[in-house]
């Protein structure tokens, strides 16, 4: 069964990308969409029925050299489980989606048959996805991490004619190759202190190497900190953390269900995954979990800003992608895996959900993405304004305070969060963070709504005249979402976030009671969480996830002060407050203070500069020490000195040689004939050979 | 069968010897004939080569199909495989047939062009099959002369140039590694190649001119045969003759170029310095790897401002080197497997990347990126399988470029740190200049008037293509398929060279204490 789900999208995408001349444009939909429904559904089965013990399938032998030794693989466990049906879901909803998305398409010409290209890429895409989640191994791992790098880079480039889409492709895979260089260092170093790089292996390898010293460039370093911040940089590329996030708003110039699919509910939490698969390692590695949770926090916080300002509808959602991807990292960096899971699982539903609104919008406006040339689309477009509104509902986190649970799903999941940071950093840098950014999110999602669905239309009248609800195929995925949305969090509260019990047993593993000093230990910490009843037992890499027993954040962020766990709730409110109130009570605000806080408000629209920084600091020297090296270094220096050389040594030989045609090469044969001739000599006046 | 090796070899020298003594005439039909006979020969090649893959036994780590015979002078005519050497033989005859197929457009002295691929076959083939040392010096040197004639013949507007660059280069390293034979013959009083790997030469330092010489007679043995490979692979900074070949050379002419003459200094490294020279490898090892590092960032920056298609994916293949020679010198299971991996490999892969230089050449007789733009519109098959080989170039993991890459880089972090951060980062550079070639060639719109009319593949171009396809997937997915072949002789060779370094050590320190 694992076997079908995984290679059922590349069947697809081998049938489609292949045979649609055979199958027709329809066929190709057809299939790819079909048998994506068919992971689906066996992806919720599997999930379903998964009992906790991990499970292991052979599929083929890969790398074999020395004691290198891995294998094409399937690894099952709850993470995967947990992955597979949101991988599986979401990428089915949006090959379905497509199907209405990709109908007609501009870019293209009539008789132009670019749909099966790019179901085949999308099908293509959830098989790499399913390969990263499902491997046993870092090298398979790797695969599907770069796999999906390939995916990505071939769908923001699907409008191959565009200039601008071709540069944000390879900008994408670049970047992505920048957090390789870490995620590669890292499964090296693995390799060299452990001897392996399978997961049970690196997994039980893990506390003694907390306790290795390894020599990295010019000093020694603790192996576990080491391994887990090279392979943080990993994530930090395919997941947009800050410094590696530039290419994910430019990523936006892929059709809009691949924003939904890979640039917000799959591929850019792999990052997040990747901790959470690693929290063995993690676990001994407190330092990069310091970093981890500090880079989340400035990413939330970063990304928030910027989105306060965009006018495009899908940097808009792109840059709260990336924030709250910071949310999911700031949780696993203080240890709270289950509860970055939690996030990344919830998003997945309304992240994807807002980005298929707005698709849906763009669809009906004749791919018009300025949000200033919307307005008033409510009654143009009621089912999208419905969905869209459980969307912004969800990231906002609306729900009723101090229950935990009851509320959407973002609700649940992002309170988690945020309470998990207060206790994971003793109310420190990350939790401000977060709680600053939730403020944000709540304006800039508010903002995107007041401008979209309110107000009187914008722009050109003739778009607004023609604009029109999207078809069924569009608006179901839609809808099946918005369940996702409203109700994933209240479900698997419990699992995610509840008592440590019902996490750990979730995740597969051993719960036990704690040491008296432990118990002791919190009690002094957090009076409120004295209460300490159960930890983790099973040894590092038996369960899905490892939680140390001595890190209990997960416990303690049940016991917060009242004002932290209000905390987001009042930040949202504010949001909405301030959107509320520049949108619709008085909507020449936002201009006024743009122009009164114009410096302000250009280092927000630019993104920080981080754009052009990257481009004077990297880009253009990379380019110019290229040339000079090309030139000067070859040219000059190398070529230089042998022609020096050359212009004393030829003449003597081609004088030998006479004056032939082609000079060069009967002095070289000429010369070959005298080697041979002077070994030969040797040898018969030495004896001859023996 | 007894001779397969020497069957193998010279089957091609036995076609050009038809085609020269019996094909008469410069008629269409005479040169259909030539091409005929060179696919059919080559082809014949590689069916034979199939038996020595069939018949070898990878755990056998000692030379197999050995075949020993007198010869002139005194001197002995020995060829055998071993697990290092096998797959080189095989990596030529499989791309022999293909080099022959895409040189079908070919119209000028087709005969002569047909009897200088041959003979090339057969002398590098004896290359990777010679077990003696005057044997493998006239196969490897000899080698070069039909590649000067099919550059300084076949080639473009500056190929004269281009043949005397290559000259010059391979010319000195060849002087000094013909010295380094005869100081060994001297030393040793055998050309028995599998004799001299296990004999220690000296490694006691001396003094020559008052410079203190680590490891002796070995360090001077290793830079002089360095020398020659080190042109050959080609290693920074004496790698500046490639590009231009490279750019001068006809495709086909690349492509053998690029898949299989490099090789030779990799398989020399292996066969030679390794082996032989194990206290003199160790004490360059280091410079060895910083050479091969700074190759990678190097001409990788380099490539990213090149112009002409063909001088980008030839300082590509210069990279590419660098993670070969790195690999190699690494000296530990994983290193050699990559090294030899990434050498086959790229026998595929930059191969495939000359032959889709080459279909574009052949319809638009130009090598200038920017007079490209868009093909994707036109060429679809094409710019399927240029982005595979674009991909599998920059090292995509299911893509043979990857294993190799991969296990170099595993094998070097064990060994210096350092060194592996550089090369590392060669991924981020390789797939800035192999993405922007891409997108500059095939991407875009189709704007250029002279490209509106352009077609895309024909079946015999995507023919050639396919066996390339197939094998840079196969050994993507199933490595093993390589790696159980070469596994067992890398890891004798591997042993032996460390106890020859320990036998060397304690020699040392015996000599010590007797004085």
């Amino acid at each position: 069964m694992e076997q079908i789900i995984l290679f059922g999208p590349l069947l697809g995408a081998i049938i489609a990308g292949f045979g649609w001349r055979i199958i027709g444009d329809a066929g190709a939909q057809w299939v790819t969409t079909g048998l994506l429904f068919l992971s689906a559904l066996l992806s919720w089965i599997v999930f379903f029925s998964f009992d906790g013990t991990t499970q292991y399938i052979h599929i083929l032998d890969w790398i074999q050299s020395g004691d290198l030794d891995v294998a094409w693989s399937i690894r099952l466990d709850r993470l995967t489980a947990i992955m597979l049906i949101v991988i599986t879901s979401v990428s089915a909803l949006v090959h379905l989606y497509s199907m209405g998305y990709m109908a007609h398409d501009e870019n293209f010409r009539d008789d132009e048959s670019y749909r099966p290209r790019f179901f085949a890429y999308l099908s293509l895409f959830t098989f790499a996805m399913l390969m990263l989640v499902t491997a046993d191994n870092l090298a398979q791992m790797f695969f599907g991490w770069e796999g999906v790098g390939l995916a990505s880079y071939l769908l923001i480039g699907f409008y191959f004619r565009k200039p601008s889409a071709n540069a944000a492709a390879i900008k994408a895979f670049v970047v992505n190759r920048v957090g390789d260089f870490g995620f590669a260092l890292g499964i090296f170093a693995l390799f060299f202190l452990t001897g392996s790089i399978n997961f049970d292996d690196v997994f039980a390898a893990a506390p003694e190497l907390a306790n290795t010293q390894l020599t990295f460039l010019w000093t020694d370093w603790n192996a576990a900190n080491l391994i887990a911040f090279l392979l943080f940089v990993g994530a930090m590329g395919k997941s947009a953390q800050l410094f590696l996030h530039t290419w994910l708003p430019d990523a936006m110039e892929g059709p809009t269900p691949v924003s939904a699919l890979i640039h917000a509910a799959t591929m850019v939490t792999a990052g997040v995954f990747l901790v959470c698969r690693m929290s063995p390692l993690m676990e001994f590695a407190p330092g990069a979990l310091a970093f981890v949770t500090v880079i989340g926090g400035m990413t939330a916080f970063f990304a928030a800003t910027v989105g306060l300002v965009q006018n495009d509808i899908k940097r808009v959602i792109a840059y709260s992608t990336c924030s709250q991807l910071g949310y999911m990292f700031v949780a696993a960096g203080v240890g709270a895996y289950s509860v970055a899971m939690f996030h990344l699982f919830t998003h997945a539903f309304f992240k994807a959900m807002l980005f298929l609104g707005a698709g849906s919008v763009i669809h009906g406006m004749h791919h018009e993405q300025d949000m200033r040339n919307y307005g008033g689309l409510r009654k143009k477009f009621p089912y999208t304004f419905w969905a869209m509104l459980i969307g912004t509902l969800a990231i906002t986190g609306v729900g009723i305070p101090l229950t935990g649970w009851i509320g959407f799903a973002g609700f649940a999941s992002k309170d988690a969060v945020i309470e998990s940071a207060y206790a994971g950093t003793a109310g420190g840098f990350a939790f401000w963070a977060l709680v600053i950014a939730a403020l944000f999110t709540s304006f800039y999602s508010w903002r995107l709504m007041f401008l979209t669905f309110w107000g009187e239309p914008r722009g050109d009248k003739h778009t607004h005249e023609h604009a029109h609800e999207s078809p069924n195929v569009m608006l179901i995925p839609l809808g099946v979402l918005a369940i996702g949305a409203v109700f994933a969090g209240a479900i698997w509260y419990g699992s995610f976030f509840g008592k440590t019990n019902e996490v750990v047993k979730f995740f597969g593993g051993e719960y036990g009671e704690p040491s008296a000093e432990l118990v002791e230990a919190v009690a002094e910490r957090s009076p409120k969480a004295s209460e300490l009843h159960y930890v983790m037992e099973s040894e590092p890499g038996e369960a899905a996830i490892y939680i140390a027993p001595e890190n209990t954040v997960l416990h303690e962020a049940h016991y917060v002060p009242t004002w932290v766990k209000l905390s987001p709730f009042i930040a949202m409110v504010i949001g909405f407050a301030t959107a509320f109130w520049f949108y619709i009570l008085n909507p020449s605000i936002p201009g006024r203070l743009a122009e009164n806080q114009r410096p302000l408000y250009l280092f927000l629209l630019n993104k920080w500069y981080f754009d052009e920084i990257y481009d004077f600091v990297f880009v253009r020297p990379s380019k110019r020490l290229g040339g000079f090296l090309w030139k000067k270094g070859d040219g000059n220096v190398i070529d230089g000195t042998i022609n020096g050389v050359a212009m004393g040594i030829v003449p003597f030989f081609t004088r030998l040689a006479g004056k032939a045609q082609s000079g060069y090469i009967f002095t070289y044969a000429f010369a070959m004939v005298i080697g041979i001739a002077v070994l030969v000599t040797w040898m018969s006046l030495s004896g001859g050979a023996n | 069968m007894e001779n397969l090796l020497s069957i193998t070899t010279f089957i091609p020298a036995i076609a050009a010897f038809i085609l020269a003594v019996f094909l008469r005439g410069e008629d269409e039909m005479a040169q259909r004939n030539a091409k005929w006979v060179a696919l059919i020969a080559t082809g014949l090649t590689f069916l034979v080569s199939l038996f020595i893959l069939f018949d070898f036994d990878p755990n056998n780590t000692g030379f197999q199909f050995v075949e020993e015979r007198e010869w002139l002078l005194g001197l002995q005519y020995k060829m055998g495989v071993d697990g290092i050497s096998v797959l080189f033989v095989m990596l030529t005859t499989f791309m022999m047939p293909i080099t022959i197929a895409a040189s079908w457009n070919v119209t000028h002295r087709v005969k002569e062009y047909m009897i200088a691929f041959l003979l090339l076959e057969t002398l590098m083939l004896g290359v990777f099959m010679a077990l003696d040392l005057v044997l493998f010096y006239l196969f490897f040197e000899a080698g070069l002369i039909p590649m000067f004639l099919i550059i300084g013949i076949w080639g473009g507007k500056e190929r004269i140039y281009a043949s005397f660059k290559f000259f010059l280069y391979t010319f000195l390293g060849s002087v000094l590694m013909l010295v380094a034979m005869v100081a060994m013959f001297a030393e040793a009083g055998t050309t028995d190649i599998p004799t001299l790997m296990t004999h220690a030469f000296g490694s006691e330092d001396f003094y020559v001119l008052g410079v203190q010489i680590v490891g002796g007679m070995q360090t001077l043995l290793f830079i002089a045969f360095f020398a020659s490979f080190a042109v050959k692979m080609p290693m920074w900074p004496v790698h500046t003759w490639l590009p231009d070949a490279h750019v001068q050379a006809p495709t086909a002419g690349s492509v053998v170029l690029a898949a299989i003459l490099l090789k030779m200094g990799g398989y020399g490294f292996l066969r030679f310095s390794l082996p032989m020279f194990p206290v003199g490898s160790e004490v360059l090892t280091p410079l060895v790897l910083w050479m091969s590092a700074i190759a990678i960032v190097y001409t990788s920056l380099v490539a990213l401002a090149q112009e002409d298609m063909k001088k980008l994916i030839a300082y590509s293949s210069v990279a590419h080197m660098g993670y070969v020679t790195m690999g190699i010198f690494a000296a530990n299971q994983q290193g050699i497997d990559g090294a030899i991996f990434q050498m086959l490999s790229h026998g595929f892969i930059s191969g495939a990347l000359f032959l889709c230089v080459g279909v574009i050449y052949d319809r638009m007789h130009t090598r200038e990126i920017d007079a490209y733009g868009g093909l994707v519109n036109r060429m679809p098959a094409y710019a399927l399988i240029f982005m595979l080989f674009t991909m599998a170039n920059v090292g995509l993991p299911g893509t043979s470029g990857f294993i190799g890459e991969f296990l170099t880089l595993v094998g070097i972090f064990k060994v210096n740190t350092w060194v592996a951060l550089v090369a590392t980062s060669g991924v981020i550079l390789s797939a800035a200049y192999a993405l922007w070639l891409y997108r500059r060639v095939v991407l875009g719109d189709l704007i250029k008037e002279s490209l509106k009319s352009i077609k895309d593949m024909t079946r015999r171009e995507k023919a050639i293509f396919a066996p390339l396809v197939v094998m840079t997937l196969l050994l993507g997915v199933y490595p093993s398929l390589v790696t159980d072949i070469i596994g067992p002789s890398v890891e004798a060779l591997i042993s032996n060279y460390e106890t020859a370094l320990v036998d060397a050590e304690s020699a040392t320190k015996l000599a010590a204490a007797t004085e």
